[in-house]
């Protein structure tokens, strides 16, 4: 890397972590200006688009079962906590492992198929884990786990208090936030940006790409897992709507509205569509038709989405 | 008393396996040759499927058109509907990366699904067998509705005659070469866009007459289609999507297979293509009877 380019490179880093601090700043005083429940929510699948989209960004593999690994991580969660008794950090952890583990097994088969294959495998395994939590006993069916306790976080923070939790969910979500940010500025994430452009340059150069691929999977899924660990514990439920496909099309929404392959573009996503649900909520049906004019009008006139737009007009990357 | 299963419970989860196995059939075909000609999945397919059966059920209540009418129909009108979507909105995608495609289709059959929800709600409207099908016959050993020996003889005609259509004849031909190579073929003074666009009719279509057919088995459901979409997907990649007899086979051959589960491990009976998917994939990942990339 010559000189002008590593500070070039530098700039654009700088710039990114004014964006950042801008982020964490509104985040931090969000709750004394918007209902703190929407903002969890908001950033629980914030969580979730950013995850997503470290596979379709930067790995270029379009997952379209991403609601299994939300959905069965708080199924184990709200299992964890309310039957075991759990305390929260272990029962989002067991939820994190199993959300790791489902994404090893799915994306062990998936990596075998690229492109369209790749999507229609995860969605139809991700169908496959639907039907099991509709019919395995612990789930209980439509009804989900319900009143789901909340807990004292390490035996300190009580989270039945809003503001605890929220702060939480807060420090989760950059936590996970900050992991995908070093992840795709890594040498690894390098790595995965080769296999994306060019799979059997990257092979050649001795890059074995199915690992790689593997890993990003895994990596996406626990950290879809952690964000619906997260979830579970702040709406004190987990049901099957967590583990729908219409779930894993929502991801896919909101990461293509704030941009594909963008670092803020999942977060502006996310809060946009959860904005809308919530504001449209009393509409019923006409959401999922919103959401498909989203869909449509993104994959023909916006394709770089809200953020990408932006970074174009202010010609640094977001 | 077959392996400890009464004979009429075996006979019937088989010949219900054999209903599904022929909309398995039918919607993979479509799926297929669109994606041979268009490198599009075509995630609108369910919802098609569900626009037949509406239209279906359109014509009778509003035309008085009934059953045999609608069968020619409405595959004509929603064929119709998908040959508009392919040249104003398809059609601009084909420069880029085929997961556009994807997401635009699914973002129609979203669109689609919500409109015909907020008229309709979400409970079934029935929709009667004709008068000419009711009734069954005593086969000795079961009972066989006339309707539902209907349904699987004739979408085993409409595959086969696809099949032939496509492997036998000068336009399947064609097709077969611009799957192959488009720009030779429209060197050769071929309307290779007119041939894409009504391609895409075609496979439209043939989920339309899947949906008119499954209208009097299942209600006419706006959202009839948009699970099964999902176990057509797993059927087209057991499958593999380059053989037309293949999507013939493998969607009939699963539809067997799953029937079979519900009577001898029920529970396992939504998931069991699913895992068959995972182990035709582990074995053999390019598809039954498809070509290794």
């Amino acid at each position: 890397m010559d000189a002008r380019s590593s500070t070039a490179a530098a700039a654009g880093l700088r710039h990114q972590a004014v964006v950042f601090a801008l982020m964490v700043a509104a985040f931090a005083v969000g709750p004394f200006v918007v209902y703190p429940v929407f903002l969890m929510k908001a950033l629980c699948f914030a969580l979730f688009a950013c995850a997503f989209n470290l596979l379709i960004g930067y790995a270029g593999l379009l997952s379209f079962g991403h609601a299994a690994y939300l959905g069965s991580a708080g199924y184990v969660t709200a299992h964890a906590a309310k039957v075991w008794g759990w305390p929260p950090e272990l029962a989002i952890l067991l939820g994190v492992a199993t959300a790791a583990l489902l994404g090893l097994a799915i994306g062990a088969l998936a990596i075998r198929r690229q492109g369209i294959y790749f999507a229609m495998i995860t969605l139809a395994l991700a169908q496959m884990l639907f039907f099991f939590c509709l019919q395995a006993p612990f789930t209980h069916g439509e009804d989900g786990i319900q009143a789901v306790p909340r807990g004292t976080l390490f035996g300190l923070l009580d989270l039945r208090d809003t503001l605890v939790m929220y702060y939480v969910v807060l420090a989760v979500f950059l936590a996970g936030f900050l992991l995908i940010y070093r992840t795709i500025h890594s040498p690894f994430g390098q790595v995965l940006k080769a296999v994306r452009e060019n799979e059997p340059r990257a092979l050649s150069l001795g890059y074995q790409a199915d690992r790689y691929k593997l890993i990003a999977f895994v990596l996406s899924a626990a950290l879809s897992g952690l964000a619906g660990g997260t979830k579970a514990l702040v709406f004190q439920l987990a049901s099957l709507t967590d583990v729908h496909w219409t779930m894993s099309g929502e991801v896919v929404l909101m990461t293509l509205l704030g941009g594909l392959g963008t670092v803020f573009g999942p977060v502006v996503g996310a809060v946009i569509v959860i904005g809308l649900e919530t504001y449209l909520a009393q509409l019923g049906a006409w959401v999922t038709v919103v959401q498909g004019i989203i869909f449509v009008l993104c994959v023909l006139a916006f394709r770089r989405g809200v953020v990408g737009e932006l970074a174009r007009v202010i010609r640094k990357p977001l | 008393m077959i392996f400890g299963i009464p004979p009429q419970a075996l006979f019937g989860q088989l010949l219900i396996g054999l209903i599904n196995g022929s909309f398995y059939a039918m919607l993979s075909l479509g799926l297929s040759v669109i994606f041979g000609l268009l490198n599009i999945i075509n995630f609108t397919h369910g919802a098609q499927y569900m626009m037949g059966a509406f239209v279906a059920y359109f014509l009778l209540q509003y035309a008085g058109v009934g059953y045999w009418w609608a069968l020619l129909l409405a595959p004509v009108v929603v064929g119709a509907v998908g040959v508009v979507l392919e040249r104003f909105l398809l059609k601009r995608l084909y420069a880029l990366d085929h997961l556009y495609g994807l997401l635009l289709t699914f973002g129609l059959g979203l669109i689609i699904q919500g409109l015909f929800r907020n008229n309709f709600g979400s409970s079934g409207l029935p929709y009667a067998i004709p008068a000419e099908l009711t009734g069954g016959r005593n086969l000795g050993f079961m009972v066989l509705p006339n309707y539902r020996a209907w349904v699987i003889v004739f979408s085993l005609g409409v595959c086969l005659a696809t099949w032939f259509v496509i492997e036998r004849t000068k336009l399947g031909s064609y097709l077969r070469a611009a799957t192959e190579n488009p720009a030779l073929v429209q060197a050769f003074g071929i309307n290779v866009p007119r041939m894409i666009t009504l391609t895409y009719g075609f496979g439209v279509a043939l989920a339309a007459l899947a949906g008119v057919l499954a209208a009097p088995i299942y209600q006419v459901n706006p959202l009839m289609g948009a699970d099964l979409i999902i176990v057509v997907f797993a059927v087209v990649v057991i499958g593999g999507m380059g053989s037309i007899m293949g999507s013939i086979v493998t969607g009939f051959g699963l539809g067997l297979v799953e029937g079979l589960t519900k009577v001898f491990y029920p529970e396992a009976s939504n998931t069991v293509i699913f895992v068959i998917m995972a182990l035709v994939l582990l074995v053999k990942p390019a598809g039954l009877f498809g070509r290794a990339q």
